[in-house]
């Protein structure tokens, strides 16, 4: 149990009638690297958004860093830094900015916090970058500032939605240089989920598949190829969740996101 | 503490960065002022009742204020999306400080931008009553914005997109404007306008502008206060209740 950190316990979200998330349980161990596949409408968002506290389950229980995330939120939400995968700066403040307000936010006391700030900054090399309104960013540019400031709390977790979607392979390759460095040299555990499947292969060192709400596996990539006899973890993954296309029903969300696409290029 | 001072200023330092929008968010009530002002003038100087200009300015200065706040409450459908409120959500800060922080930055921009119109009514001729009740007017205008604020941060709550946005301009924001007395005297009105007057929130905050500004008020300047006051805790308490759901 100490060495987790995360814990899930039959962690159940229903909408009305429909059951998102069902009776779900798995754990994560201190600095792992940890990967969560699953097809569209499998649960895979609405499970980080109950592990981030965003959204409250209907039943069932989250630790986070060994606080209870349902009744100890603020605990837990200082344990961990989140990437989402739309972006939440402050596209008219600057990159400086959005990490001061973010160090206010979560009350980071330093007395170097502009040092640590362009300590970071430097780390996803947007140091030139600072005074530069966000709006004037690449999507990758954004996504990279979103991590550097999601580390300015010190987080022991680091939870990822998609962090590579839409970039190119250089950004992508980038960026796993970065969460691959600060695992190792930071100790932090990762979370991630993504749809690119070698990224996952390469990267994690525990996946677990979510499917209709449900765990489908939870393993290496190297035994959830073994167990499914395939060559290699894309090919495990639509064995165990089959290739039937997942439609799934079109939310106020997607609308939005389909007319800030219109609207912004990015 | 903190973290409510710094998303009222997040606010601020966002208005004044998008000057294209304040120099838009003008022009509704530049129009307003001058084709009203000037359209009606003569009219309303021959029933006796005076300038018109005097009259309706405090009524534009208060609709600036009514679309800022709202459209600013109903802002949150996309901030909690795309924007900085998400993250704010997921940080060590509780719902309400965010909300309230959210709230007064918002009802601070509003607030300037009634001062801005009631700066270029000078220009076409709006004279003040008396100076010195100049913080009173600044006063009711800072309510109305934060009874508005805390409307649109209810409804901005509850919706998850824009599609009702019109809905509510057309059904809600509109109807409180122009049944508000902010351009016609609420005196010698056929009944049911004056009982659907005398509910409309709006009503009040102009007819305080117009007793500090001007020095005819409708009401009494401490109804209004009075009234305005009530609304502001309801609104912001509801505002709270439904921020405090909001879910992802």
């Amino acid at each position: 149990m100490d060495n987790n950190i995360i814990q899930v316990k039959n962690l159940t979200k229903k909408f009305k009638e429909f059951i998102a998330v069902n009776n779900v349980s798995f754990e994560v161990k201190k600095n792992e690297i940890f990967a969560f596949l699953g097809p569209n409408g499998a649960g895979k968002t609405t499970t980080i958004k109950m592990l981030t506290t965003l959204l409250d389950p209907t039943s069932g229980e989250i630790f986070l860093n060994g606080f209870d995330a349902l009744k100890e939120k603020n605990e837990a939400r200082k344990s961990f830094g989140i990437v989402f995968q739309d972006p939440s700066l402050d596209d008219e403040l600057t990159a400086f900015e959005n990490m001061q307000f973010h160090a206010v936010l979560y009350n980071v006391k330093t007395n170097s916090l502009r040092q640590k700030i362009i300590e970071l900054l430097d780390f996803v090399e947007l140091q030139d970058r600072k005074d530069a309104l966000v709006k004037t960013f690449s999507g990758g540019m954004k996504r990279r500032l979103e991590i550097a400031r999601g580390l300015l709390h010190h987080p022991k977790i680091l939870f990822l939605d998609e962090p590579t979607l839409g970039l190119d392979p250089q950004t992508r390759n980038k960026i796993w240089d970065y969460i691959k460095n600060l695992n190792k040299t930071e100790g932090i555990t990762v979370f991630f989920t993504t749809h690119y499947m070698e990224e996952a292969e390469n990267i994690a060192q525990r996946v677990a598949i979510i499917d209709h709400g449900k765990i489908v596996a939870k393993e290496t990539p190297e035994q959830l190829k073994k167990l499914t006899k395939s060559t290699s973890l894309e090919k495990a993954f639509l064995a165990l969740t089959g290739k039937k296309i997942r439609d799934e029903e079109v939310t106020g969300q997607d609308i939005m996101r389909n007319h800030r696409r219109m609207w912004r290029h990015r | 503490m903190n973290a409510i001072y710094i998303l009222w200023l997040r606010q601020l330092k966002r208005y004044f960065r998008a000057k294209a929008r304040i120099i838009g968010s003008l022009g509704q009530p530049l129009l307003f002022l001058i084709a009203l002002g000037f359209g009606f003038g003569p009219i309303y100087q021959k029933a006796g009742q005076g300038n018109y200009l005097d009259f309706i300015t405090p009524g534009i200065i208060a609709m600036s204020i009514l679309f800022t706040s709202v459209f600013f409450g109903i802002e949150i459908i996309w901030d909690k999306q795309f924007g900085f409120l998400k993250e704010t959500l997921v940080a060590p800060v509780s719902r309400f400080n965010i909300m309230l922080g959210r709230t007064l930055g918002g009802a601070t921009v509003s607030t300037l931008q009634g001062v801005i119109v009631l700066v270029l009514s000078t220009i076409f001729g709006f004279r003040f009553h008396n100076l010195a009740m100049l913080p009173v007017a600044l006063l009711f205008m800072f309510l109305i914005a934060l009874v508005f604020t805390g409307l649109g941060t209810a409804i901005g709550s509850k919706l998850d997109d824009m599609q009702g946005f019109q809905l509510i301009m057309n059904f809600l924001i509109m109807p409180l404007f122009f049944l508000s007395g902010a351009l016609f005297p609420l005196s010698g009105l056929p009944k049911a306008l004056v009982i659907v007057a005398s509910i409309d929130p709006l009503s009040y905050g102009i007819d305080g502008i117009r007793g500090a500004l001007v020095g005819a008020s409708h009401f009494n300047m401490f109804v209004d206060f009075g009234v305005l006051g009530i609304l502001t805790v309801i609104l912001l308490a509801l505002g709270a209740y439904f921020f405090s759901k909001v879910q992802i």
